[in-house]
């Protein structure tokens, strides 16, 4: 064929839209059935918790299209957003099976109020600059990646399934950012600066990521999920290894308070959620009948 | 003869051997000799598209955080990511012909280099993206296929990998037009609004007409380009009336009409001094969009900085271990 322009209205060979976009349901042909003895609204509120870590964070990192310092960091950038959004995708679809409302992921991230929103505050927080953007997902991919390769061993099935392909992709997240944070800690004494600046910007919500909450726990206890606290050792372990080379130390900036004991998962935000999810939400909202 | 032989026939030799290359439709590969103008030429055309890759991030990027479904934002999140691809792949191309990438940055950042006019109109409503897909990547791929048999290897092996993904760009942007033309009134009414504002601008992709085009003759002789910007125009209009139709669309132009004496469509003259006026800088986001590439240049040049020393401190070190 001369002309790509003419395969625009052939009504087959779907097979080659662009990698991870050409499907409607990220699970479709998933078995969906909750294993005996999960609770179906635990196990939908849990992957609600993961799913809009991810969502959040995708959202972030994808505000930095068109504005990175080099061509393959823009790549980059938008890659691990991308994954990120790909994980809410099927996080979302299995939280609205798992919980009976049969509400799809569209229903789920568009049409849920802030106080429903159960991503740690981590996620929120505006991006900065590229140094407060690394440190966040170094914090971020260190600790997600932890809890996802133990929930490769989960008893519901689609979680590990959904669990052990993000361990790949998370495992270069981290990678990413380690090496970024080491040669911004280790390059001028600007970017010791900014990297030092921006772990200290995101630090104090660090602990707020291994504190469980009722659900988490209820679902350790189900063999489903994971218990926060049992990261900590790791995690405190990896980001020895980045901030060692990077010169950087470990900042003393004390953790974020909550709001009557309550925090991300419970749906108790930083301001900053609002105007994202206004900007994110804003046009699906205003056409509630539309189909995208 | 070999390049190596005519070398030591000289200058003339050379522009033989260049000569017979062209002549024969072979490639032109780096380390060949080439005519200065062929050279120059090349590199203002290769820049010139990489700009425009990277440009053409911003008017799409503007939707992302704002897409109204994931599958959506996934796929405009991966669409823009390989725009910037595509910019990385051709900048390469023009690395082959001796320049350097930053050189060519700068060269945009200070207005001394062009991208395509197209990118400083501004996306309104969200169906600029499926517009932007169906007929700016559509009019770009009647453009870019006849450049898979560029004279120059480097540039032509660049262009079939770009080609192929354009292709995907332009089926997912047609693809959401035809499900939002399925939805409520109010979205076929964005449809037709986005395509009233693109079109237009869609047409003057393909340069003045051929009597205002002064570089097209020295171009086509050098096999760098195949047909004519006229001829590239009607090819793109006459692809594109059956699809508005299939989409239900009306394109803004009363003059278009089949014409069977021809056997092409007839259509109107787009307004060339507007198509001046925005590749004279003063399009409605012609600031907006090299501002954005200058402030992404300068607010990361301490990351820049940064790598840089740390590549060097590594060197050092790698240095002290050897000795």
């Amino acid at each position: 064929m001369d002309n790509a322009y003419e395969a625009l209205v052939e009504s087959e060979g779907d097979t080659r839209w662009a990698f991870g976009t050409g499907f409607d349901d990220p699970l479709a042909g998933v078995d969906a059935t909750v294993p005996a003895g999960v609770d179906g609204p635990d196990l939908g509120a849990y992957c609600l918790m993961l799913g809009d870590d991810a969502l959040i964070l995708s959202h972030r990192l994808s505000e930095w299209c068109t504005r990175a310092h080099e061509l393959e960091d823009e790549v980059a950038l938008a890659n691990i957003s991308l994954d990120l959004l790909g994980q809410t995708r099927m996080l979302l679809a299995r939280a609205g099976q798992a919980d009976g409302s049969g509400r799809d992921e569209d229903r789920l991230a568009y049409f849920r109020d802030e106080e429903h929103f159960r991503n740690v505050r981590l996620c929120e927080l505006p991006g900065g600059d590229f140094g407060r953007t690394i440190a966040r997902l170094l914090v971020f991919a260190s600790w997600r990646l932890a809890a996802f390769n133990r929930l490769g061993e989960s008893r519901d099935p689609v979680l590990a399934a959904i669990a052990a392909k993000a361990v790949k992709e998370l495992t270069y997240h981290r990678d990413y950012a380690a090496r970024w944070l080491v040669r911004l800690g280790d390059g001028t004494d600007h970017s010791h600066q900014r990297a030092r600046e921006g772990l200290e910007a995101v630090w104090p919500l660090v602990d707020e990521l291994f504190e469980p909450h009722d659900v988490e726990r209820r679902m350790v206890g189900a063999g489903v999920g994971v218990d926060p606290a049992s990261l900590r050792e790791e995690f405190d372990a990896v980001l020895g290894q980045v901030l060692e080379p990077a010169g950087l130390a470990t900042p003393e900036t004390p953790a974020m308070g909550r709001v009557g004991g309550r925090a991300g998962r419970d749906g108790v935000h930083t301001e900053h959620l609002g105007y994202l999810l206004a900007e994110m939400q804003g046009l699906a909202r205003a056409h509630p009948e539309a189909t995208w | 003869m070999t390049a190596t032989e005519a070398v030591a026939g000289g200058e003339d030799e050379l522009q033989r051997h260049f000569d017979a290359t062209i002549d024969h439709d072979q490639r032109v590969e780096p380390r060949d000799w080439m005519p200065d103008g062929y050279r120059g030429t090349l590199v203002r055309q290769i820049a010139q598209h990489a700009h425009s890759e990277i440009i053409g991030m911003q008017p799409e990027a503007n939707w992302i955080t704002r897409a109204p479904s994931l599958r959506r934002k996934a796929i405009l999140l991966a669409k823009v990511q390989d725009e910037a691809g595509h910019g990385l792949y051709l900048y390469s191309a023009t690395e082959t012909l001796g320049v350097d990438r930053t050189d060519l940055t700068d060269k945009l950042v200070e207005g001394r280099q062009k991208y395509s006019s197209i990118f400083n109109y501004p996306t309104l409503n969200f169906a600029d993206i499926g517009v932007i897909g169906w007929l700016v990547d559509g009019a770009a791929i009647v453009n870019q296929v006849p450049l898979c048999r560029c004279s120059y290897g480097p540039y032509a092996r660049a262009m079939i990998r770009v080609c192929k993904e354009e292709s995907f760009h332009q089926r997912q942007g047609y693809e959401l037009l035809l499900t939002m033309m399925s939805g409520t009134d109010e979205q076929r009414r964005m449809v037709q609004d986005a395509t009233d504002r693109w079109w237009w601008p869609s047409l003057m992709m393909f340069g003045p007409p051929d009597g205002d085009s002064p570089n097209t003759r020295q171009s086509m002789a050098w096999g760098i380009k195949r047909h004519t910007n006229d001829e590239l125009r009607q090819k793109f209009v006459d692809m594109t009336v059956p699809q508005a139709e299939t989409l239900g669309v009306t394109l803004p132009d009363p003059g278009l009409a089949w014409n069977s004496e021809r056997g092409h469509h007839d259509f109107g003259e787009p307004d060339w001094d507007e198509f001046k006026r925005v590749l004279h800088g003063n399009g409605p986001c012609n600031a907006q969009r090299v501002e954005r590439r200058r402030a992404a240049r300068e607010d990361g040049q301490w990351v820049r900085d940064a790598a840089a020393a740390y590549a060097a401190k590594q060197a050092d070190r790698e240095r002290g271990a050897a000795v």
